[in-house]
């Protein structure tokens, strides 16, 4: 983390300048630089063990009609693989009990599995698309799954200020050739290493979408988590918030709640 | 006024030249501000009605444009591994097409199914080179029997596919954005082309129409122009036989044209289809000007007047003649802007102020370049018009019969204007000869074309488009629908519910139903919600909050009165059906059927105007009120002859054609003006009686009218030409309206005249006749050597 916490002024782009502003590095590039950056994003988010939390996602579109939705996650969290999740919808009335559960994998298709109370049964989706919008929302299922470390590649840019703080500006390259996007670009706070906003570029490279992190509170004396995330999309318009309340972790949830007789039992 | 201009052009012509040259270059300069819109929209006003329905849709549902790659491979099979290849291929590579939010094939096509428990939802075609039989013609009968695939991506026999690109315009450069679309797609085309020789791909959809409004008008302008200077060049030179008259011409109108672009651009027009047009047509009337200025002065010059003297005659003689005819075109052309289509107030008030720049050219800038160039005449006493002579004795023997005659052929012609249908396809505003025409052509007669009409119907609830009842309404109008013989394809999200109520049982057959309660509607949709590709949501059929949804109909080529009608059935249906639940209609198509009508209906009001106007300005002209009642009649008559031919012939008119009225009666009342002015000259100031009038009318202005007909119906052919359809049948339409208006003129008006102004009136005329020069009224082209 040395090589960090250096002043940073003159390291704004690339090879060269993150050469002469780090006389002591052993020659570290922008990838590597960004891949540490990422790194250390990660590893402060790590060790929560599990995590539930309510949500309202409000999706609005380009003339701002709104439709609400409520939903419930848990997540468990696993080493060296994506995360298990589980989601539960309270809102609109007609789909309430509806649950979906998913284990996110880095390098392959994710697992998923529905459960619909009007039919009473369990039925296991299989799908290669991770580029899919989630629930019919600006967030795609990529967007809402957990950071893995792997499933990108790294450019570091540079720093610049986000808000009353100092953000790394990191490029990600997605190693998944079914992903939506070109890349991404992260800005993560250099404080708390909180992402602060994401920009999402198309598979032709355009501007699609932008992801804004608002009001981050920490849990159990060490997580961080946004009360609010809100994503425009630019192309259409359109735009998701999901204002998330009762963040609570570490309760002790386990695998067995994260397989497919939970979901019939979570509502 | 006018002679103090005149006698400092003639003696300053170097200075007129250099400050009319000033002030068209400045002027032109602007030319380069003009922007070519190429989107339909632009033919509706905002007020439209049919476009504010479709835009509040829009605004519900998604906006959407695209464009459609149309694949016929030579040996009408999609379904080998090698045509799907290059499906996939032009799939993959059309995600790098600038604003393309989803692209859709057969091969990308999320095809869902059951196994046990299992949903499986993947692409129809993963990896088509690794494919046997068995599994293509298992991928085959998927997609022809998919009633979200057949007619929509792949024909019914699967002997051609469609790749559709979804765009979505930010529309903040629509000069760039459109053009920048089309060039991505044609590379894609060229290079999938180059590697699979054997397939046939072509391009439509909303996007190449839009770029083809462009690429149609510019193409015209490049070989429409040149040649309509090209006829301009040679009648002139061959009829009155000077070099460089036919220059100072190509002059005068050159400048017409590049000041009318230039201003235009100054004030922020922009272009169009139609107002393209406008430099072919100020070309066509800007000619008129100068032919009536050159013969009047080489007459007089055969006379052996000096040219400088002569140039003075002819500008006094003719000003007041062309600034009448000038006026009374503008007047014509001004009426468009009662038009319900914007492009053509634009083409109007273009060409408006064309003929007016015109006329002002004619006056300054063209007499100084005939004081300063050579013009040498041969003076010689000229025979020439004998014809015109012997068609006026023609006309005198025969009055009795040809007053008769004519009246019933011109009555029995204008009874078939009735037999016109109204009809506006927007893909046949481009003829064959244009790609996307042929392309649309094509999907159209494999597939399904661009005709639709989407249908959205409101539950008045949120979440209501799930309730089991509403669904019903949903289904039982897309059945209803289907089973119309007009209907291509129904897209529907009640196929897509049952699709997955028979998923969710097995791939059973018996369960491609719709669900009977809300929740597992519901619960299905969030399941199809959640299984859905980049780019695709609910939101192109369901609204936000699922109060309503959309289902789009695809039509078969129809008229737009049969469209009209289909409209009238499909409300009526909701009518007697579904009176609950609130539909509407809309879509481009729509907007289409109505614009022909609603524009013949506001152009009648602007067409009266323009003739009470014109009959005002002739009636002063003629100074008599009675002669400027009977001008009505060939001013009227050779419009309503001209629908009756086109009743006769072609039978559908369409937006080009609604505003022909209003604009030849600007151009055709030219000619009356000349007879009539020259008819009445002979009757008050020679004291002729109407034989010898009618017989001085013919000699004197005959051939002048001939000539600048023969150049006007030239021209108008020469639009006739554009590969935009509006533009030729506007051209084509305007060319017969001005051949009968001259026909009117020279058969019917003279006879007419012996009849009425022999029985009613003496020879002297009612009114007071100032004793004017003899050549002041009209111009004077060939005066009677008398």
């Amino acid at each position: 983390m040395a090589l960090n916490n250096l002043p940073h002024k003159l390291a704004i782009t690339g090879l060269s300048v993150s050469l002469l502003a780090s006389p002591f590095a052993l020659a570290e590039t922008a990838e590597e630089k960004g891949r540490s950056i990422m790194e250390e994003f990660e590893r402060r988010d790590t060790g929560w063990r599990d995590m539930q939390a309510g949500m309202q996602m409000i999706l609005r579109n380009a003339q701002s009609q709104e439709s609400i939705r409520e939903i419930r996650m848990k997540s468990l969290e696993q080493e060296n693989d994506g995360d298990k999740s589980l989601t539960i919808f309270d809102q609109p009335r007609d789909v309430k009990g509806t649950a979906f559960l998913s284990f996110s994998h880095i390098d392959r298709a994710d697992d998923q599995w529905l459960y619909l109370p009007a039919l009473g049964r369990v039925k296991r989706i299989s799908s290669r698309n991770k580029s899919g919008p989630f629930m019919g929302s600006e967030f795609s299922y990529e967007d809402m799954g957990s950071f893995e470390i792997d499933k990108y590649t790294y450019k570091f840019i540079g720093e610049e200020p986000c808000g009353d703080l100092t953000c790394y500006v990191v490029e990600n390259y997605p190693v998944e050739k079914t992903s939506g996007y070109k890349r991404r670009i992260s800005w993560v706070d250099t404080n708390e290493y909180r992402m602060q906003k994401l920009d999402f570029y198309d598979r032709k490279n355009s501007l699609l979408k932008t992801l804004n992190f608002v009001n981050y509170q920490q849990y159990i004396g060490q997580y961080w988590r946004a009360d609010r995330m809100e994503m425009t999309n630019h192309q259409n318009g359109k735009s998701t918030t999901l204002a998330w309340k009762g963040y609570r972790f570490q309760e002790g949830l386990n695998e067995r709640d994260f397989n497919k007789n939970a979901l019939k039992r979570a509502r | 006024m006018s002679e103090r201009l005149f006698n400092f052009v003639l003696k300053r012509p170097l200075i007129t030249l250099i400050i009319g040259l000033a002030l068209i270059i400045t002027a032109a300069m602007g030319a380069s501000n003009l922007v070519f819109k190429s989107d339909y929209r632009v033919f509706f006003g905002p007020e439209n009605p049919q476009l504010q329905a479709f835009e509040a849709m829009q605004k519900v549902y998604s906006k959407s444009d695209n464009v459609a790659f149309v694949i016929a491979p030579e040996d009408k099979q999609v379904f080998t591994p090698e045509h799907l290849e290059a499906i996939r291929k032009i799939t993959e590579e059309s995600w790098q097409v600038p604003y393309s939010t989803r692209v859709d094939s057969v091969t990308n096509y999320q095809y869902s199914h059951a196994e046990e428990d299992d949903l499986i939802v993947e692409d129809l075609v993963y990896e088509p080179l690794t494919l046997n039989q068995e599994q293509l013609s298992h991928a085959r009968e998927i997609a022809t029997g998919d009633p979200l695939l057949e007619k929509r991506l792949i024909s019914t026999d699967a002997h051609v596919a469609v790749v559709n690109v979804t765009l979505q315009f930010p529309g903040l450069n629509p000069v760039e954005e459109v053009p920048a679309v089309a060039s991505k797609v044609r590379q894609i085309r060229e290079q999938v082309a180059q590697e699979h020789p054997d397939l046939n791909i072509m391009l439509s959809g909303v996007a190449m129409m839009n770029t083809s409004f462009v690429e149609a008008s510019l193409e015209d302008n490049s070989t429409l122009v040149p040649l309509m200077f090209l006829v301009v060049i040679l009648t002139i030179s061959l009829m009155l036989k000077t070099i460089t008259g036919t220059f100072a011409t190509v002059v005068i109108i050159m400048s017409s044209i590049v000041t009318t672009m230039g201003i235009a651009g100054w004030t922020g027009f922009y272009l169009t289809g139609p107002s393209a047009s406008a430099p072919t047509i100020i070309l066509t009337l800007a000619v008129a000007d100068c032919i009536h200025i050159l013969t009047s002065m080489f007459y007089e010059m055969r006379h052996g007047v000096k040219k400088q003297q002569a140039i003075l005659d002819s500008l006094r003689i003719n000003l007041k003649p062309i600034f009448l005819t000038s006026a009374t075109t503008a007047i014509g052309f001004l009426a468009m802007n009662f038009s319900d289509s914007p492009p053509f107030h634009d083409l109007g008030n273009m060409v408006a102020m064309g003929v007016m720049l015109a006329f002002i050219f004619s006056v300054t800038i063209f007499p100084a370049m005939l004081t300063l160039l050579p013009v040498r005449v041969k003076q010689k006493a000229e025979g020439e018009s004998d014809m015109m002579l012997s068609l006026s004795a023609f006309v005198i023997n025969n009055r009795r019969t040809l007053l008769p005659a004519m009246s019933v052929v011109l009555i029995a012609i204008s009874i078939f204007v009735p037999k016109n249908e109204m009809n506006d396809d927007f893909v046949k505003y481009f003829d064959e000869s244009v790609e996307f025409r042929q392309a649309t052509d094509f999907m159209q007669d494999n597939l399904s074309g661009m005709t639709t009409i989407e249908v959205s119907i409101d539950s008045g609830k949120s979440s209501g488009i799930n309730d089991p009842a509403f669904l019903q309404v949903v289904e039982d109008f897309s059945n209803w629908m289907r089973s119309q013989p007009e209907t291509d394809h129904v897209n529907s999200i009640t196929d897509i519910i049952k699709r997955l109520n028979r998923n969710m049982h097995a791939d059973d057959p018996a369960w491609y139903k719709l669900p009977d309660n809300q929740e597992l509607a519901a619960q299905y949709l969030l399941l199809y919600e959640m299984s859905l590709p980049y780019g695709l949501d609910l939101n192109n059929q369901l609204n936000v909050d699922k109060s309503s949804t959309r289902i789009t109909v695809t039509l078969k080529n129809q008229t737009s009165n049969q469209q009209l009608e289909t409209e009238k059935r499909m409300q009526a249906w909701f009518n007697e059906n579904a009176p609950q639940y609130k539909a509407e209609l809309a879509s481009p198509t729509l907007m289409f059927a109505h614009i022909g009508q609603r524009n013949i209906i506001s152009m009648i009001t602007g067409t009266a105007i323009a003739l009470v106007l014109i009959s005002l300005v002739l009636g002063f002209a003629l100074r008599s009120v009675r002669f400027g009642f009977i001008s009505l009649l060939p001013n009227v008559l050779p419009a309503t002859v001209a629908f009756g031919i086109w009743g006769l012939t072609v039978g559908q008119i369409g937006l080009g054609l609604s505003i022909v009225a209003s604009m030849t009666l600007g151009i055709v009342v030219d000619d009356t003006v000349h007879f009539l002015s020259k008819y009445l000259h002979a009757r008050r100031s020679k004291g002729a009686d109407t034989y010898a009038a009618v017989k001085y009318a013919f000699s004197s202005v005959g051939r002048a009218l001939w000539i600048t007909t023969f150049v006007l119906v030239c021209g108008f052919m020469v639009l006739a030409q554009s590969t935009f359809k509006i533009n030729a049948e506007m051209g084509l339409m305007t060319a017969i309206t001005i051949l009968i208006a001259l026909i009117v003129d020279f058969l019917f008006l003279p006879p007419l005249l012996m009849k009425l102004d022999n029985e009613k009136s003496d020879p002297a005329g009612s009114s007071d006749i100032k004793t004017e020069s003899q050549k002041g009224v009209a111009h004077g082209s060939e005066q009677p050597a008398s």
